[in-house]
């Protein structure tokens, strides 16, 4: 129906290789963007500043890490960690008087290296052990935040970011820090969807599915792992600066726990992993739906429909939030990706049920 | 030397507390293969069933075995009807099945009763245990006592008909089946022992520090336990126990009023690393031989 491909005539080599062949995906894409782009104009500030804006950040993590579980098949359970490295140190940078535009770059290349020390090491090993050696370096570099008061002034201290510029634009409104953070998405979001189609991409993919097997056809396997490693680690390590930057304004260490690292973990897999459409409705899904429920629940129990005690009350969205990652891995393992998948797929070939092959 | 000697004893006490949180991990990988990230929530859940019971003006003994009961039910109903559809699925998925099993229950478990930590009585008393110039919980040292027997009656069980049958399974799930062991419900029964285990920790854990939801932060020392002993070794449960129990609590005993405190989870954290980087498989774990 909306995907029609009747008419859809690629007659050069560039036309079937660009991004979206198919116009249907992109006019959606185009819409998609400028909706993002006028959101300022018609949101009102609080959903601006407390929905749009961590939604598109953790979107951004959520791709990041994507890029190294679902591209590279790493696990990593201590991607907070890596955003606190960043968002700390660009905090500091800043401070140090460092332009925020270099303070980023920064930031993500301490990430970085910070990130690969530890992937390096854990790279000798995978699967169960590789959770393990990340979920020790979350618990680690947390430990090294709180206690080395110069990095973050005491276990309870908050950090300000100072007040700074992008580009000579002060990012003090809402709409600046929003459109930083629209700029960064957007350079994720192209950054991942063209990886795939390089040879860079394609090895990363080979050491997923088998590592031996990827060895064998002669891919570097520890260099590839350690690269997926860096770059994840880079993005992460931005996206975690613009988070402090943008949404934050002020870090404690409690910003980037463990649960931190589960809940990214739980948007790139409810999303469906290595899927970029994925990880925004994932992040969004993790991020609102817990609300929603929530405040679909207080109704109910406002209306004197149900007896619920408030202590319950208050634990429904954990509850909520574990029910539905269960749920997902036991019903739609391969997440919203794969249902927005099946919709495309069945509006591509409408109206028959399937394609003739 | 006798600050040494306390921190010594009372840090393998509290290892032998750990493993008994570990070996019911242990107990579950050994017949599956799964991590069982939740079994934090397992010691949690159980700590309030019993202080559940409890207050319901049971006796201790007999809230302890209801306690055992339900545990074990719950653990069959996991089994049942969420580890048994990821058979065969990438460990991703196990690991975060577990881990949203857990964050579940953390908050089912305090929605339902309050957050209040609860004190959970078990008769010992307070005043501690003197022996020679050293003090010791008394509920640390019964803690201990119990997780000796726990590992002792592992040891034993693994030696019955049933516990070959599970050895069979752990060993390898399809020659299992091949010689008629149904291997579903060797890793039920596992699951229901790992609950079992879940009550002892609960109990113990709980009236040491209170019935609430920071219990299942001990997933992560047993996590350390189990990786250090050997992640399919109930010798090496209570061993690793021993030693990560030790370290963390004479290095924090000499180093946090240096830098600041809280270095048991740095212990944790190095112990974990420094064990996957040298000998992944623990100090007693099989070594895995991977092939394409």
């Amino acid at each position: 129906m909306f995907y029609r491909l009747s008419g859809v005539y690629h007659t050069r080599y560039s036309q079937t290789r660009q991004l979206w062949p198919i116009p249907a995906d992109r006019w959606q894409v185009g819409i998609l963007f400028a909706l993002a782009l006028l959101a300022p104009l018609y949101m009102s500030n609080l959903y601006l500043s407390s929905y749009m804006l961590p939604w598109l950040i953790f979107s951004t993590a959520t791709l990041a890490l994507t890029l190294l579980m679902g591209l590279a098949g790493q696990l990593h359970f201590g991607f907070a960690a890596v955003m606190a490295i960043g968002a700390y140190t660009s905090i500091h940078l800043t401070r140090a008087g460092v332009p925020l535009e270099i303070a980023l770059l920064g930031s993500g290349l301490m990430s970085a290296v910070i990130g690969c020390v530890f992937g390096a090491a854990a790279l000798r090993v995978k699967g169960l052990y590789l959770v393990m050696a990340t979920l020790a370096m979350q618990f680690l570099v947390d430990w090294v935040i709180t206690n080395v008061t110069v990095i973050s002034g005491g276990a309870t201290a908050t950090l300000q970011t100072p007040s700074v510029r992008f580009l000579f634009i002060p990012l003090q409104s809402l709409t600046a820090r929003y459109y930083l953070a629209l700029a960064w998405t957007v350079i994720v979001v192209l950054f991942i969807l063209n990886i795939k189609r390089t040879s860079f991409g394609r090895a990363l993919v080979a050491v997923r599915d088998k590592d031996f097997a990827a060895a064998v056809i002669g891919v570097n396997i520890f260099k590839y792992k350690l690269l997926a490693f860096f770059a994840s680690s880079f993005l992460g390590g931005i996206s975690g600066a613009i988070l402090a930057f943008c949404f934050y304004k002020a870090v404690t260490p409690s910003q980037f726990n463990f649960d931190v690292t589960i809940q990214l973990v739980a948007m790139a897999l409810v999303g469906g992993l290595g899927s970029v459409i994925g990880g925004f409705l994932g992040t969004g899904f993790v991020l609102l739906i817990p609300i929603v429920l929530l405040n679909l629940i207080s109704w109910i129990v406002g209306n004197g429909w149900l007896n619920v005690s408030t202590s319950l009350m208050a634990h429904i969205p954990m509850m909520l939030y574990g029910a539905m990652i269960i749920g997902f891995l036991l019903f739609e393992p391969l997440g919203l990706a794969k249902i927005y998948d099946n919709a495309r797929k069945y509006l591509l070939v409408w109206p028959f049920r399937h394609t003739q092959s | 030397m006798s600050y040494f000697l306390e921190l010594l004893t009372n840090g393998a006490l509290t290892g032998l507390m750990y493993s008994m949180v570990a070996l019911g991990i242990v107990l579950i990988y050994k017949s599956s293969g799964v991590l069982n990230f939740a079994q934090g929530a397992l010691v949690m859940m159980a700590g309030y069933g019993v202080w559940l019971f409890t207050s319901w003006g049971l006796p201790l003994w007999l809230a302890a075995i209801a306690a055992l009961v339900a545990m074990f039910v719950l653990g069959l109903v996991i089994e049942r009807f969420l580890l048994r559809t990821m058979v065969g699925q990438p460990i991703i998925m196990v690991v975060m099945l577990t881990l949203g099993l857990d964050v579940f229950l953390r908050g089912f478990g305090p929605g339902l009763l309050g957050t209040e930590p609860k004190q959970l009585d078990i008769g010992l008393g307070l005043a501690p245990l003197i022996m020679g110039d050293i003090l010791a919980n008394r509920t640390y040292v019964v803690g201990g006592i119990i997780a000796l027997v726990l590992v002792g009656l592992a040891l034993a069980f693994f030696r019955t008909r049933l516990g070959t049958k599970l050895r069979a399974v752990s060993d390898d799930h399809v020659s299992s089946w091949s010689v008629g062991i149904s291997v579903e419900h060797a890793v039920a029964v596992s699951w229901g022992l790992a609950g079992i285990c879940a009550v002892a920790a609960g109990t113990m854990w709980g009236s040491a520090q209170g019935v609430d939801w920071s219990l299942t932060a001990l997933l992560f020392p047993a996590v350390a336990v189990v990786i250090l002993g050997g992640i399919d070794s109930i010798v090496g449960a209570l061993l690793g126990g021993l030693i990560l129990g030790i370290l963390g609590s004479v290095i924090p005993g000499y180093v946090d009023s240096l830098v600041g405190g809280s270095t048991r989870d740095v212990v944790t954290s190095v112990v974990i690393l420094l064990t996957i980087l040298f000998r992944p498989y623990g100090m007693f774990g099989r070594e895995d031989i991977e092939r394409i």
